[in-house]
């Protein structure tokens, strides 16, 4: 399999009038497509400086990032919603559009058929506040799959909800990112949650952070993220990971 | 209506009642201000030469419209304040625009824009006056300098203040920096341009009564100077209370608009 994505040798360095601080050592990672991809490592270890690169907010010090076609979009999940109170629903879904020039009747018609398949249709023309924070999680993610990418990163997307929330929303967003056949990379500091949700899981070292391991994630009688937090495999990856992290209180 | 049930139909008269009675209380106040100032300009208990009377302004009143042409100087006074808000507050959007595109500009006129807006405009009065000449012109600028940087730096610290989260979302969609500038910068502070509005009405306003008083022929400001110059108390009290009713009624038509625009809003 081709990948859709080639990290090699990626280095990041920020710097400060105090000094510079390096944050990735060295990253070389391949993405494959239609792939859920977890990144998990110890808080602070430049997880979220990997993903800002990947999308080119922030530029990389060295290495190489070669994308498996020119031109690939890459939509970018952020931690909060960030949605914006002076518009509806609907609206802050088709920002993305209106931002590159490819809002039409078709690419709006898609967004709407999201957002009914993902039960909001009755929130479309309301504001924000009248929504819970799952729900508008869920909308961030579809305002991220209206500019239709190719790949899709997710950063804790589930972080700031109850565990209730989370379990329930990460089997939608699961559901989501299957049905609509997208690559995705999802960065969390919840081990249940990378092993419930991802084919494969890269650990990163402590910072100035490198790639630990990585595992493939085989699960018997793999199903939904929920019902394969009870597979017997579950435990011990959840262990060979723990151990991997290094965490001294 | 008839749905409601009683105790919600009891909420509503309460609530009528309690707004009948601050509406009251507001009229009794200005009633037995005005009586008591009446009585007392009556019985001699103030000498009515320095302090005037109610009786006697509203005879000033109805003298200057019929024969001093009041509505001419009332609508001097709006005249110039509307000139210079519209002027101060589309400067002051246009350069904080431009502050927020350029930060490096921004640093630069820093303290620049510190010292023009602490320093008290009405000091450069008679500079103006050698400058512009005693005329509108010069009204209309001293109200700009004082209303234009305090506008500026209002604005230019909302768009400041913009949530960086949504910035970095939208950077996360590619928005160009113009985008950013017309999707977020300007729709989260609209709540800051109506309230600079709001300021600017009453600085600009001052700004106009202070360059009347110091150079005109006409508008509220001319009068009031005008009065004292002649011991005319009546014709200054009259003046000022005129003044208030207009500032009054110029800011009650903002905060209006400012209402609307919150109800299309929410």
């Amino acid at each position: 399999m081709k990948p859709v994505l080639k990290i090699k040798n990626l280095k990041k360095i920020y710097h400060d009038v105090d000094g510079e601080i390096p944050a990735i050592e060295n990253i070389t990672l391949d993405i494959f497509e239609n792939e859920l991809l977890a990144i998990v490592g110890p808080s602070g270890c430049g997880k979220t400086s990997l993903l800002s690169i990947l999308s080119n907010l922030e530029k990389k010090s060295a290495g190489d990032i070669s994308f498996q076609k020119e031109n690939m979009t890459i939509g970018y999940m952020l931690q909060k919603d960030a949605l914006f109170p002076w518009k509806t629903i609907l609206e802050n879904c088709l920002l993305g559009l209106e931002i590159n020039h490819t809002l039409n009747e078709e690419t709006k018609n898609n967004v709407i058929r999201l957002l009914k398949t993902y039960g909001l249709e009755e929130f479309m023309n309301k504001y924000p506040s009248s929504l819970s924070g799952g729900m508008k999680q869920r909308v961030a993610l579809i305002r991220t799959l209206a500019i239709n990418p190719d790949i899709l990163l997710l950063d804790e997307p589930f972080s700031a909800l109850d565990y209730q929330t989370r379990l329930a929303l990460s089997e939608d967003v699961y559901q989501i990112i299957k049905s609509e056949g997208k690559t995705a990379i999802l960065v969390t500091h919840d081990l249940a949650e990378a092993i419930s949700l991802s084919d494969r899981i890269v650990v990163l070292s402590k910072r100035p952070t490198k790639v630990k391991k990585i595992y493939d994630i085989e699960l018997t009688n793999k199903s939904t993220p929920i019902h394969n937090r009870k597979c017997k495999e579950f435990s011990t990856y959840y262990d060979l990971i723990w151990r991997d992290l290094d965490v001294h209180l | 209506m008839s749905t409601y049930s009683k105790e919600h139909k009891n909420f509503l008269k309460k609530r009528k009642r309690e707004k009948g009675i601050i509406v009251l209380c507001q009229l009794l106040i200005i009633v037995f201000f005005l009586a008591l100032w009446e009585l007392a300009a009556n019985r001699e208990w103030i000498n009515t030469f320095l302090s005037s009377s109610p009786s006697e302004v509203m005879k000033t009143f109805i003298s200057l419209l019929e024969h001093n042409n009041l509505w001419n100087h009332v609508w001097i006074t709006i005249y110039e304040t509307i000139i210079s808000l519209f002027i101060a507050s589309i400067t002051g959007f246009m350069v904080a625009s431009i502050l927020w595109w350029f930060p490096k500009v921004a640093k630069i006129i820093d303290p620049y824009l510190t010292i023009m807006n602490s320093l008290p405009k009405v000091a450069l009065g008679p500079l103006i006056i050698i400058w512009i000449g005693a005329n509108t012109n010069s009204i209309i600028f001293m109200a700009l300098l004082i209303s234009t940087f305090i506008t500026i730096i209002n604005i230019y610290n909302g768009f400041q203040s913009t949530e960086s989260y949504y910035i970095t979302l939208l950077k996360t969609l590619h928005a160009s920096k113009g985008q950013i500038f017309s999707k977020l910068i300007v729709p989260s502070n609209r709540l800051t341009l109506i309230s600079c509005l709001k300021i600017n009405i009453s600085m600009s306003l001052i700004g106009v009564i202070m360059g009347e008083l110091l150079v005109s022929k006409e508008g509220l400001g001319y009068l009031i100077m005008y009065g004292s110059q002649v011991f005319n108390i009546n014709l200054v009290i009259t003046s000022v209370v005129i003044l208030g009713m207009v500032s009054y009624i110029m800011y009650y038509i903002i905060t209006w608009i400012e209402k609307k625009l919150n109800r299309i809003n929410s």
